[in-house]
């Protein structure tokens, strides 16, 4: 009976555990609002924002920015892992093209997306274009960079075993490098995914008529800051929704790789 | 590759190896002249250092820069081939492959026999049970079994093993010992097994090659000539551990003689 209620109870523990500094943050929200501490046009208390959740849900306007937004990002992001993917690959297999590549990816790097604005307008237009450039900028380093690490860093055991075997190159690759990279090429794609997301915003500052980012900043104009932060919380629930699909896979392809979960 | 052709004699000679160290060299082997038979057994031991696995790369094709000639059977070795595999001292298994798959990465055409020479050899050495299961989940013992598989499926003419049983627990060594003794009499794959374990060049060698170290030569080869399994603490196991033994500690053994 034992073996059955306590792993129970250290679920609920461990859930506890899980709310609870959430929980906590949004009591003492609340709290200060009624205390009078601070004002709602400030910071509106989650009750407020809630109800404009609510409010936005009814009238389906949210379903429609969240749709197009997440749209966007994909797009955004799949391309990026594309290319990222297939050039981190050749670039971690090849000196010379690493050679080739690397100031400019270096340099290219810093430049924040929302800097590409200006060209992206000029390049793509106001339409969809531009937007998907702009996320696809955020996403397209992290899951290089961490691509060619990732071949970098095949064991050079297993680089000597095949050679032993006889390995051709193709074989070694499929079977050795890219399986050995995968951890690394996951969390390039974990990174590009959540920083494809947070470029949404920088995205849709270029005349867009919806998202997410759309949502923020119509209200940042008309003032309505619960209906800011409704976009905020909003971007932040599907970042981790995201994060954690991504990191459920990643689970899977890798599972010969026992980790250390802290103690 | 026909069964005719599998002549695993091994002839070393004139080898040299020298390594760069800074702006200096080292003399890591230095006239090493070997012939070994097909079918042969030789175990080499050295201190640590001695060039021992030096050796065995040059063999397996491994390192380049050398001068002098390794032929296996007819064929002047000259890079890595099929012909010879090599246990390693760790297992070297590829970690996101399981067993079967791992003993199958060293075939290199995909042909409808594969399935059975991965169960065949599996079959060898006891783990067909495992076939499916991951490097992480076996013991240090069963993965460098899986290991002696993957080498064997090749049916290379020689097997080199570079301190294979170095990084196990004494009682699951001497059952690998045992193990590859069993393997070597029903596949007759001419063995050079490198170790810094006395025991276990007597053990499993017909002949033991002791190198010396710095530069790495030649000192002494004894022949064994007991008949296997071998008895650890028989009067010859013991004589001939004694005379190799004394050959690395002659001066630090004398005075605890006389003190008897």
């Amino acid at each position: 009976m034992t073996s059955d209620t306590k792993p129970h109870l250290e679920r609920i523990k461990h859930l506890l555990q899980y709310l609870g500094l959430s929980a906590a943050v949004l009591v003492v929200w609340q709290g200060l609002y009624h205390l009078g501490y601070i004002k709602p046009l400030i910071l509106p208390p989650p009750t407020q924002v809630a109800a404009a959740f609510q409010d936005l849900v009814k009238s389906g306007a949210m379903t429609r920015h969240v749709g197009i937004s997440v749209a966007r990002v994909l797009e955004g992001f799949a391309i990026a892992a594309l290319l990222g993917l297939s050039l981190g690959i050749a670039i971690g297999l090849s000196r010379t093209l690493d050679r080739l590549t690397d100031l400019a990816i270096q340099v290219i790097k810093p430049i924040p997306p929302i800097a590409w604005i200006p060209l992206a307008i000029l390049w793509f237009g106001i339409g969809e274009k531009s937007k998907v450039y702009i996320i696809f900028l955020g996403a397209f380093f992290p899951i290089i960079i961490n691509t060619i690490d990732g071949i970098r860093q095949t064991d050079h055991k297993f680089v000597e075993l095949s050679r032993v075997l006889e390995v051709p190159r193709v074989k070694f690759v499929r079977r050795v490098v890219i399986p050995g990279a995968l951890p690394a090429i996951m969390t390039g794609l974990r990174v590009g995914l959540m920083v494809a997301w947070m470029c949404v915003v920088a995205a849709e500052l270029i005349a867009a008529g919806s998202g997410i980012g759309y949502l923020i900043m119509d209200a940042r104009q008309l003032s309505q800051s619960d209906v800011v932060l409704v976009g905020m919380i909003t971007i932040g629930v599907i970042g981790k929704v995201m994060d954690s699909i991504i990191r459920r896979i990643e689970k899977r392809l890798v599972d010969w790789k026992p980790s250390f979960a802290g103690h | 590759m026909g069964v005719a052709e599998r002549n695993g004699s091994l002839v070393i000679e004139e080898l040299h190896k020298k390594f760069h160290v800074g702006a200096g060299e080292v003399i890591a082997l230095r006239d090493i002249n070997l012939q070994i038979r097909e079918g042969e057994f030789i175990s080499i031991v050295g201190s640590s250092g001695c060039g021992k696995s030096t050796l065995l790369r040059i063999i397996a094709g491994l390192e380049n820069g050398h001068s002098g000639t390794v032929r296996l059977g007819d064929r002047r070795v000259s890079g890595p081939g099929l012909d010879r595999g090599m246990i390693f001292q760790e297992h070297r298994l590829l970690p996101w492959l399981t067993v079967e798959e791992n003993v199958a990465f060293a075939l290199n055409g995909r042909t409808p026999e594969d399935k059975r020479l991965v169960r065949e050899q599996l079959e060898l050495v006891g783990l067909s049970g495992f076939a499916r299961a991951h490097p992480h989940q076996l013991s240090g013992g069963m993965a460098q079994r899986v290991a002696i598989a993957r080498a064997l499926i090749n049916q290379p003419k020689l097997l080199l093993l570079d301190e294979p049983f170095g990084a196990l627990d004494a009682l699951t060594r001497i059952q690998m010992q045992q193990e590859i003794l069993r393997i070597w009499e029903v596949e007759r794959t001419t063995m050079l097994l490198v170790t810094h374990d006395i025991d276990e060049a007597i053990y499993l060698g017909d002949r033991v090659v002791i190198l010396s170290s710095r530069p790495g030569t030649v000192k002494r080869i004894v022949p064994v000539e007991l008949p296997r399994p071998r008895d650890r603490s028989s009067y010859e196991f013991v004589q001939i551990r004694k005379e190799i033994y004394t050959e690395f500690f002659h001066e630090a053994e004398k005075p605890f003689a006389y003190a008897i």
